[in-house]
Formats: C-alpha cells, structure tokens, sequence
C-alpha cells in the first residue's frame, strides 16, 4: 500500500470511528446506538487491517478481522437480545440533553488534544497523530457511561471506552502482544455477558432498567 | 511447579462442576487452598523460576503474595461449608446456587494466583479484570434487590477503573517498543524494569497516573472506591474475606511492580506524590464514613479502604523499612480481615440483620463469636501484639525517618478518628444489654465456625512478635520491590 493511499484509508477509518462515537450521543433509541457501535466495530476492525497491509504484517490483518467480527457481530448480536429481552427500546431521558453533551463533546476533543501531546511528540507519526480521536471517543464513553440511565446505555459507554483503547493501542505500535489482546477480547466478552445476566436479575428485582433506581446501598 | 497454584484451584472448580456441593466436596476449597499454600511455601524456597512459555513467573514477591493468597483462601474455605449450610437453612442457597459457590470460588482464586505470577504486565491485567467478572457473581448471590444494585456496580466501576489501567498499559508498551524493546519484552517485569532508564518520560508519565488510578480502583484507593462498600457488604461473608482480605492487596501488587518502573523511568518522587494524594484521600473518604457507621459489614468494608490507603502511603515512603512493613501489613490485614468478616457472617446468620444496633449486647449472648470479633477488631485498630501494630508502627517511623512527616502526621490524625469510629461502633455491638426479644445462645449455631477465626487472630498475633521462617523471604521481596539494595533498617523494624 502506498503512503499516500494508506493515510488517507487510516483517516478515514478514523473519521468514521469519532462520527460513530458521537453519534451514539445524538441518538436516544437503544436499537440505534447498538447499530452504531456495530458500525465503530467496523471502522475499529478497518483501521487495524490498514496499519496490517501498510506494515505487510498477515497476523495484523487478520487479527483486525477478527477484532472487527467480535466488535462489530458478537458484541451487538448480544446487546440486542439484551434488548429484546425487555420492552424498554428508548433511552430515558438523559440527565443532560443531546445539545449539551454535543457542546461537551467538542470540550473533550480539546482536552484529548492537549493530554495526548507528549504521545505524539515521541514519534510523529500519521498513525500516531490519530492518538487523540482515541481518547476523544475514550472520553465519550465515559460521559455515556455517567450520563445515561439505562443499564444497557452504560454498557454501550463501557464498550465505547474498551474501543478507543484498542484502536490507540493499534494506532501507537502494532498492538500489544497477541496473547494479550486475546486475553483482554475475552475479557471483555465475559464482562458483557456478565452484564447482560445482571441486566436480567434486574429486570427480575426492580422491574426494569432505570439505574436511578439503584438506591437501596448507601450510608 | 509454577503452574500448581493456577491449576490445583481450577481442578477443584472443575470437580465442583462434576459433582456439585455436597457433604464431601464442601471440603474440597480448603483442601486445594491447603495444597496452594504448601506448593507457595515451595516456590519461596525453591527461588526464582518460569512456567507456560514463560508466561509465569515467580519470584520472592510473587511468591510471598501467592502464600497471603493461601492463607486467605484457606481461612475462607474452612469457614464456607458452615456458612452455606446456615444459608440454606434459611433458604438463602439452593444446591445450583451452591455448585456456583464453588466453582466461582475456584476460579477467583485461580485467577488471583495467576495475576502474581503474570510475568507481564499484559497478563497481570487480564487476570484481575478477570477476578472482577467471576466475583461479579459472588456479590450478586442472593439475588435480592440490594445484592444486583451492588454487583452492577462493582461491575460497571471496576471494569472502567481498570480499563484505565488497560490504556496505562497501551502507553507503557509505546513508550517501551521506542526504547528499543520488542513487543513481547515491552510488557515483561523484568526487561521493563531493566529498561526503563530508556523510556520516554512524557508517555510514562501518563502511564503512571492512568496505571496508579486504574489498578488504584481495584485496590479500593480513592477517588474510585465507590464499589468497595456495596460489593463487600454484600458478598457472602468468606468471599467478603477473599475479596477484602487479598484480592485488594493482589492488586496492590501491580501498583507495586509499576512503582518500580517509575522510580528508575521518573525519579522517585512521581509515583510518591501520586501515591501519598491517593493514600490521604482514602483514609479521608474512610473516616468520614467510620464515624457514625450503622452497619457493620460496612464498617469493616470502609476499614479495609483505611488499609489499603496506609499501605499506599507505605509505598509512597518506599524505602527498605517502609516497604517490609507494606508486605507485613498485607499478609497482617488479611488474616485480620478475613476473621472479622468471617465473624460478621456468622453474626449476620444469627442476628438476621448486619445492623449495629441489631446485635447489640453480643458479648452476653454468644460469648466465643463475640471474643473473637473483639479480638479482631483489636488488630485492626492496630493493638499489640497484633502484626498490624508493628507494620503500621515500622511505616510512621519510616515516613518521618524519610522526610515525610507531613504526609504522616495528618494520616496519623485520621487513624485516630477511625479508630474513635469503630470503637464506638464496635462497643455498641459487643457490650450492653441485648434488646429483648432476640434469641439468646448464638453460640450454638456456631459449632465448628470457630476454628478458622481462632487460627486467623493466632497466626495474626504469631506474626507480630516473630516473622519466623517468613524473614528471608520478606528481605528479598523486599529488595525486588524497592529495585535496590535493601536497608539495613529492617532489623529495626522489630
């Protein structure tokens, strides 16, 4: 792959990987914030299979492929059986409003820029130069994660983040080593799985999936 | 033989898969959790070695934390058969939920032996994030509304917390590969540390913070602690044990291994700030919840963020004494802590509430479980001849040997709230009169709880007048944790 090509196949990868971030913010229907994360899946798993063919590197490639099906096919096929499972299809309304967390969006970009300075300044790279479109979307996640009410929101928030990581993870060297990303793929499975059982005990004990109504333990 | 301690738990899980939990097999956690601790006991001895293609790897540290892991976990697994039979009796556990009880259990302990003997950081972070989904599980037993309010949020905290860590570990790779590391090399104990003059400062630097907060979550240290009370006052109580009593610690122990890093990549001072903020914001958010606590399960959840903070603060000191003291104080609080919260189990099966006032006059109505609570808390409070009394003593005198007297004395202030806080909690609970209408001899249910809380405040008081056979070990993993020569003042700790 030529240099000129591959940057513009990786910002490209890239742009579609924030759109999709900060679209999840705009949207309040649960079934389309799961479509778009499937989408950032696929700009997760493109992004890796580009730095692959760029670095000639097969194991790259096909680990992106891989990243991509559990991101961007095992991980949404979960959520929406989560999501079938109950008959809450929308969003609660947010503790701050779609306006307001687009206007906190763009205040998190910023701030992604300034913390990853010293990141891009050891090696310029383009890839590197992406690093804060990662922490950007890291952030998003984590402002999903602590303003949404619903159990399912959060964990779309969580997953968010666990997307950024590995895409400044695959943006910064060519990803850490492959015992370990298998290791924390796993992880992460299991950690929704595990959420998707205690979404269901939920249901089964609150009556739904308003986490305002988590209030019982406090002091 | 470094694979033992990750594969006798896991045999156990597998056979509690084939045949449940029943009168036999209930004794089958303590038996692996015995084997655990004698083949850690093995490895100290035996030195440093490798296993699995090098993805273990044991040595003086790992191996001193591998024996807390077995101490715990045999205290723990001694008192769970009682304890589940005293939850089914009140139909709190079905035999399906009994199975999972052991499996589960198994599998946490299998995964915490794993993350000390990861002999890299990548394989360190999966495990404990792993003891975070199989203990999700142990939190949300009881399936009652305040048991999954809980388990969600461990869940949800923990997991973000150390997804931190996850992007700490992403920048120490980047900043080692541009050292000259290879990718594997980039996350190993050893060449990191044998590298880490190289690293670039900027990104280190950012992987510190975000390793110290992320791991720091999991530890219970302030600011992300919010889970800790929730998850351990609803656990059933030997998992309380396990998850107060040394999962903290084991991931204290990343903490540890990154400081290292640090020191030689940073100065030492970095990672000492960091710390000492984290410690003092912990024992603050502690004794701001200790004073005026109603619940004791609580209580001794708030207790462990206490300890947890002065083991931070111990490591902030990081001279030779200092750090002694830490390992001491580990191994110290989770012998102390596992027999409290054994204790409140049984307490709580009794009273059928884990409110203070709900147990009021203990001491007149089940006299043994009473003793050995109070004792507890004695060696919480850090009373001789308890171990936590020599630890805590060896770190105030390293911190204001060190220079650091203004981090220790406020520390030493907000001790003494606590203990305030839990003297007057724990007054209430054992002496006065029982409200009326409350069933008279406990005690009687109790048969056989004993034996684990009388070995746990033994061994726990043993440990404060001799480190015995245990001397040399703690002098080398002493030495691995302060990377440098150890100081001769750890003869003046005792």
């Amino acid at each position: 792959m030529t240099d000129p090509v591959y940057v513009q196949a990786l910002d490209l990868a890239c742009g579609a990987f924030l759109l999709t971030g900060v679209l999840v913010l705009w949207r309040r229907d649960l079934a389309a914030i799961i479509w778009l994360f499937g989408l950032q899946g696929v700009a997760l798993g493109a992004l890796i299979a580009v730095r692959g063919l760029h670095e000639a590197d097969v194991e790259l490639t096909v680990l992106g492929l891989g990243v991509g099906l559990l991101r961007a096919v095992l991980l949404p096929c979960l959520m929406r059986r989560a999501l079938a499972a109950g008959d809450e299809g929308r969003e609660a309304r947010p503790h701050v409003s779609v306006a307001a967390s687009l206007l906190v969006t763009a205040v998190l970009t910023m701030l992604a820029y300034a913390v990853s300075q010293p990141l891009v300044r050891l090696a310029p790279t383009p890839a590197t130069q992406a690093v804060p479109i990662a922490l950007t979307v890291l952030l998003v996640g984590f402002f999903v994660l602590v303003t949404r009410r619903r159990a399912l929101s959060q964990v779309v928030g969580f997953l968010l983040m666990d997307n950024a990581i590995t895409a400044a993870a695959f943006l910064t060297t060519t990803g850490v080593p492959l015992v370990v990303e298998l290791g924390v793929s796993l992880d992460v499975l299991l950690a929704v799985l595990a959420l998707q059982v205690l979404t269901t005990r939920m249901r089964a004990a609150f009556g739904g999936t308003d986490l305002d109504e988590l209030r019982e333990l406090h002091d | 033989m470094v694979i033992v301690p990750v594969a006798l738990p896991l045999a156990a899980a597998g056979l509690y898969a084939v045949f449940g939990w029943n009168r036999v097999t209930e004794w089958l956690g303590a038996l692996s959790a015995g084997g655990l601790l004698a083949v850690a006991v093995l490895l100290a001895r035996a030195g440093e070695g490798s296993g699995l293609w090098g993805l273990l790897r044991v040595d003086a540290l790992s191996a001193y934390m591998l024996i807390v892991i077995g101490v715990v976990a045999l205290l723990a697994m001694l008192a769970s058969p009682g304890y589940l039979r005293a939850e089914a009796a009140t139909g709190h556990a079905g035999p399906r939920a009994a199975r999972s009880y052991g499996i589960f259990t198994q599998c946490f302990v299998a995964a915490m032996a794993t993350a000390v003997l990861s002999a890299s950081l990548g394989m360190l972070w999966v495990a404990v994030e792993a003891t975070t989904i199989l203990t999700a599980f142990l939190v949300g037993y009881r399936r009652t509304r305040k048991a999954t309010e809980a388990a969600w949020k461990y869940v949800v905290i923990c997991s973000v917390g150390i997804a931190l860590a996850l992007l700490g570990l992403v920048m120490v790779h980047y900043a080692a590969v541009h050292a000259g590391l290879s990718s594997r090399e980039g996350l190993d104990w050893v060449s990191l540390a044998g590298h880490a003059g190289g690293l670039d400062p900027g990104v280190t630097r950012i992987a510190v913070v975000l390793l110290v907060l992320g791991f720091g979550a999991k530890a219970g240290l302030a600011p992300l602690h919010a889970w800790l009370p929730d998850a351990h006052s609803q656990a059933p109580a030997p998992v309380s044990a396990l998850m107060s009593g040394v999962l903290l610690s084991v991931a204290f122990y990343a903490i540890l291994r990154v400081k290292v890093v640090s020191d030689v990549a940073l100065g030492a001072g970095f990672c000492r700030m960091l710390l000492i903020v984290v410690a003092l914001a912990s024992l603050a958010v502690a004794a701001a919840l200790l004073i005026g606590q109603r619940d004791f399960k609580r209580m001794l959840a708030y207790s462990s963020i206490e300890h947890m903070g002065l083991i931070a603060l111990g490591a902030a000191i990081g001279n030779g004494l200092a750090l002694g003291a830490v390992l001491l104080h580990i191994l110290g609080h989770g012998l102390g802590k596992s027999v409290l919260f054994i204790g409140s189990g049984r307490i709580q099966q009794a009273a059928g509430s884990s409110s203070v006032d709900a147990v009021r006059g203990l001491g007149g109505r089940a006299p043994g479980l009473a003793t050995a609570f109070g004792l507890g808390l004695l060696a919480l409070l850090g009373l001789p001849p308890f171990s936590l009394f020599a630890s805590e003593l060896g770190i105030v005198r390293a911190g204001f040997a060190a220079g650091l007297g203004w981090a220790v004395a406020p520390a030493l202030v907000l001790m003494l709230v606590i203990v305030a806080g839990v003297g007057r909690a724990a007054g209430r609970m054992l002496l006065g009169t029982a409200p009326p209408g409350l069933a008279d001899g406990s005690d009687g249910r109790l048969r056989g709880a004993g034996v684990p809380l009388v070995v746990g405040l033994v061994a726990c008081a043993v440990l404060g007048v001799t480190l015995g056979p245990l001397r040399p070990l703690l002098e080398s993993a002493v030495t691995i944790a302060t990377a440098g020569p150890p100081l001769s003042a750890m003869g003046g700790a005792r």
